[in-house]
């Protein structure tokens, strides 16, 4: 794949900045986001797309909880722990979401060393934001377990409304799932950097299409995807 | 005629140089990685055309054997109740999604976008593969319901909850529902790898020169679709995520507290009412989905076959986008009678004829764009112009429809079936086969049977006519739409069911003749004529292409170069009525003689 962005022609016109640069690069010809190559194009494309399936996932729980007439089950409490013989509400989930959050740090330090094209860095930091992600999983599964022992189904819960367990279940799930294909992709980048695949231009092998060291910041974009829409399953299902 | 901007091209020194080099294309090794498995955008549009197609000739004898039961209750002991209802819904389900949306956006959007932008191919041609196979497999799952034990499900094509997965419903307590669900939840994975692909190559692929403002119209309006498509597909896959998990996991997200044969069921707390909205969120986006890809497509075919350049491009193109963003926010007027809140309603109204306005321009800007043009009536203008009538037709009871008084007692009549046929069957499938008329040179390298097209329109013109106009009639008297028979009631009369045995004989007819349309497909790939490269005297890079059929890669050794807007036709002055988008005009030399 040979249109990455390091690779433009250096020779470009300048371009005026601002709203003038928009509209010019919108009239231009060939591309309508100068610099940016396909991948980076249709991740962010695609990110958006992403963005209305959660959005529709979370307007769909709240007015599912809006609209029941059975109480909804009190959060800080269904998500506290009981750890040496003190009730910490949201315990687990304050863990979670500092696991996570941290792993979007060290993909950021990732994609920067990749670009130095630095491999034994970018390696480990991909490997370890692949762990940060494997313990989130690993603990959203723990919870899992811990609620449904204490009675939480899809269809119903001892403390309220039944949707509760639903909305939990699908959209934490939903969530969960996104983590677990970006820990296999993460794997799959590390493995390639680790390899040199990205120095060398081996070719893909399903696309055979040459790799890039962009791919590191593709993927990157949608592991912080993935950490921002936990932020907002945070604040309306936990916080709320 | 002249446009102030374009008609004088700009000169080859300043069309900047190549941003992206030369990406190298993907090459097929043996047979099944060309023709089967292959990553050819074009070879990809086939199979999706064909898929489409096929899937589309089921859904047609759906729609037989629903006219069979209405014009004539009671003939046909093996359409009951039951049978009628998996019928009507198996044939929105199959035209809208899997006939309509799989062949603009998957078929037409394959074939024409890089070759109308000059590129190579789509920028991820693997990813198109899949979508491709996903697509088949979405059919596959759906052609399945129809031997599933109970058989596809009869919810209705929207599939409202709660019925949707009840009992009483044929499927819904059966594999039906689930069937359905399924392939619904394939399609949109499988549309979401393509669309990424339509909508990256117009933004990031084009060639030097091409600018979006020179796009052809048909280009404009598959890639606003497909952005519609991908914004508007979610609220689908959510509703259908969480329909599954309804029916399989005793959820309650849209079900609420029921009784059903005097039994206390499971569910409770749940909004039928929220599948709606999420259903017609994606419901309205998608009729336009439908809309503009035709829109665009009929704008080429009606400036190619009037040799004049289309009235208002940018206003056109204007429309399309305004189009596209205001179909976000009308999904609501499908629910005036759900009880919704009048003040709601009436947003929903307004913003309903709002979007008429930018409709309406694109109707007035295919009329002037044929006034005094130089009309030639083959057999793609004949749709074209068959197109612009229908949609007219249609759009008028739209407004209708669109006001919450008006709706209200025409709302689940047969007055709203003969509309969205209308607006949305009919005047669509008119720009399909004017399209296919009008692309067959190029796929296949050969001329289509043109007394067989022309005999394939003027039936299916009026025929739709004949089976339409009537329906609103029908629907005005009160006859309510999903039933399947009209029983005793008093407003009934013994010339309402004549009508509605006329209305079938026509239908019939009218299937029939698409037969004639696949017999001339199959057959002119072997006894057409000649097309050679540009039978149409055409301007966009498609025609340009040094082999027809194009061959892998589309162009030749260089890319071509586009020097102007795509509608130069009939320039004063130039030595032909048409001027092809990569011709660079004069030389200074030659201008200065």
């Amino acid at each position: 794949m040979a249109q990455t962005s390091d690779q433009v022609s250096a020779a470009a016109p300048k371009r005026p900045g601002g709203w003038l640069g928009m509209v010019a690069d919108w009239s231009s010809d060939q591309r309508s986001f100068k610099g940016v190559s396909w991948g980076k194009a249709m991740m962010w494309i695609f990110l958006v797309s992403d963005t209305f399936v959660f959005g529709c996932f979370l307007l769909s729980y709240m007015t599912a909880r809006m609209s029941t007439t059975v109480p909804w089950p009190n959060a800080s409490k269904v998500f506290g722990l009981h750890i040496g013989g003190a009730d910490i509400p949201l315990i687990l989930i304050a863990i979670m979401t500092f696991v996570l959050i941290s792993s979007s740090g060290s993909m950021a330090l990732a994609v920067n060393y990749a670009y130095r094209k630095n491999r034994q860095a970018t390696a480990l930091l991909l490997i370890v934001t692949a762990l940060l992600g494997a313990a989130f999983v690993g603990m959203q599964a723990f919870e899992w377990t811990k609620l449904i022992s204490e009675g939480v189904r899809p269809w119903g819960n001892p403390w309220g409304a039944p949707q509760f367990g639903a909305s939990f279940f699908m959209i934490t799930g939903f969530h969960g799932t996104h983590v677990t294909f970006g820990v296999i992709f993460l794997l799959i980048v590390a493995r390639k950097v680790w390899r040199g695949d990205y120095d060398d231009g081996r070719r893909g092998f399903f696309t055979s299409r040459r790799g890039h060291y962009e791919s590191v910041e593709i993927m990157g974009l949608y592991w912080h995807f993935v950490d921002l829409v936990w932020v907002f399953i945070f604040a309306f299902f936990y916080l709320w | 005629m002249v446009n102030m901007v374009d008609a004088s091209p700009q000169v080859a020194e300043n069309i900047s140089a190549a941003e992206v080099p030369e990406v190298e294309l993907y090459h097929p090794k043996s047979y099944w990685t060309k023709y089967i498995f292959s990553q050819d955008a074009k070879v990809i549009a086939i199979q999706y055309s064909g898929t489409a197609i096929a899937i589309g000739l089921v859904a047609l004898v759906l729609s037989w054997l629903i006219r069979l039961q209405l014009g004539f209750p009671g003939t046909f002991d093996f359409i009951t109740p039951e049978a009628y209802y998996q019928f009507i819904t198996m044939h929105g389900m199959i035209m809208v999604v899997y006939l309509l949306t799989a062949l603009f956006l998957g078929g037409f959007g394959n074939y024409l976008i890089p070759l109308m932008v000059g590129a190579r191919d789509m920028v991820f041609p693997y990813a198109n593969m899949l979508s491709f196979w996903i697509y088949l497999l979405a059919v596959l799952v759906l052609v399945v319901s129809f031997f599933a034990p109970g058989g596809p499900t009869g919810a209705g094509w929207t599939l409202y909850p709660p019925q949707a997965i009840m009992s009483g419903t044929p499927g819904g307590q059966q594999m039906g529902i689930i069937l359905m669900l399924v392939s619904l939840i394939l399609f949109i994975i499988g549309f979401t790898m393509g669309g990424l692909n339509y909508v990256v190559t117009v933004l990031q692929g084009r060639t030097r020169g091409m600018t979006l403002m020179r796009m052809p119209l048909t280009v404009w309006g598959i890639f606003t679709a497909t952005v519609m498509a991908l914004l508007a597909f979610p609220a689908l896959i959510v509703a259908a995520v969480m329909m599954l998990f309804d029916r399989l996991l005793s959820t309650s997200f849209f079900m609420p507290a029921l009784v059903e044969f005097g039994e206390q069921l499971e569910y409770g707390g749940g909004s039928p009412i929220l599948f709606q909205h999420l259903f017609w969120f994606f419901g309205h986006p998608e009729v336009y989905i439908v809309a503009l890809p035709a829109f665009g497509i009929v704008s080429d075919l009606i400036s190619t076959h009037a040799r004049k350049n289309i009235f208002g491009y940018r206003m056109m193109v204007w429309a399309i986008v305004g189009i596209g963003a205001m179909s976000f926010i009308v999904w609501a007027h499908h629910m005036y009678v759900s009880g919704m809140d009048p003040y709601f309603g009436f947003f929903f109204a307004t913003t309903t004829l709002i979007i008429a306005v930018p409709t309406a321009i694109k109707v007035y800007n295919w009329v002037l764009t044929l006034w005094r043009g130089d009309i030639h009536l083959n057999v793609p203008m004949l749709f074209a112009i068959g197109f612009i009538v229908t949609f007219v037709n249609g759009g008028l009871t739209g407004l209708f429809l669109g006001n919450v008084v008006v709706d209200v007692p025409l709302s689940d009549t047969m007055f709203v079936v003969a509309h969205f046929h209308m607006v949305m069957g009919v005047a669509p499938i008119m720009v399909i086969m004017g399209a296919i008329y009008h692309w067959y040179p190029k796929v296949t390298g050969r001329m289509t049977i043109d007394w067989m097209g022309r005999f394939h329109f003027w039936v299916t013109f009026v025929g739709s006519y004949l089976i339409f106009f009537p329906m609103h009639y029908v629907g005005l008297v009160g006859v309510p739409r999903r039933y399947p028979e009209l029983g005793d009631a008093t407003f009934v009369t013994d010339s309402l069911h004549t009508l509605n045995a006329f209305i079938s004989v026509a239908a019939l007819i009218v299937g029939f003749a698409q037969l004639v349309f696949l017999f001339n497909l199959f057959w002119s790939l072997r006894h057409g004529k000649e097309a050679g490269g540009n039978p149409w005297r055409a301007t966009t890079l498609e025609w340009q292409t040094s082999e027809t059929p194009p061959i892998h890669g589309n162009f030749g050794k260089e890319l071509p170069i586009v020097y102007r807007w795509s509608y130069d036709y009939s320039v004063p002055g130039a030595p032909e009525d048409f001027i092809a988008q990569n011709d660079p005009g004069p030389t200074k030399e030659e201008a200065a003689r």
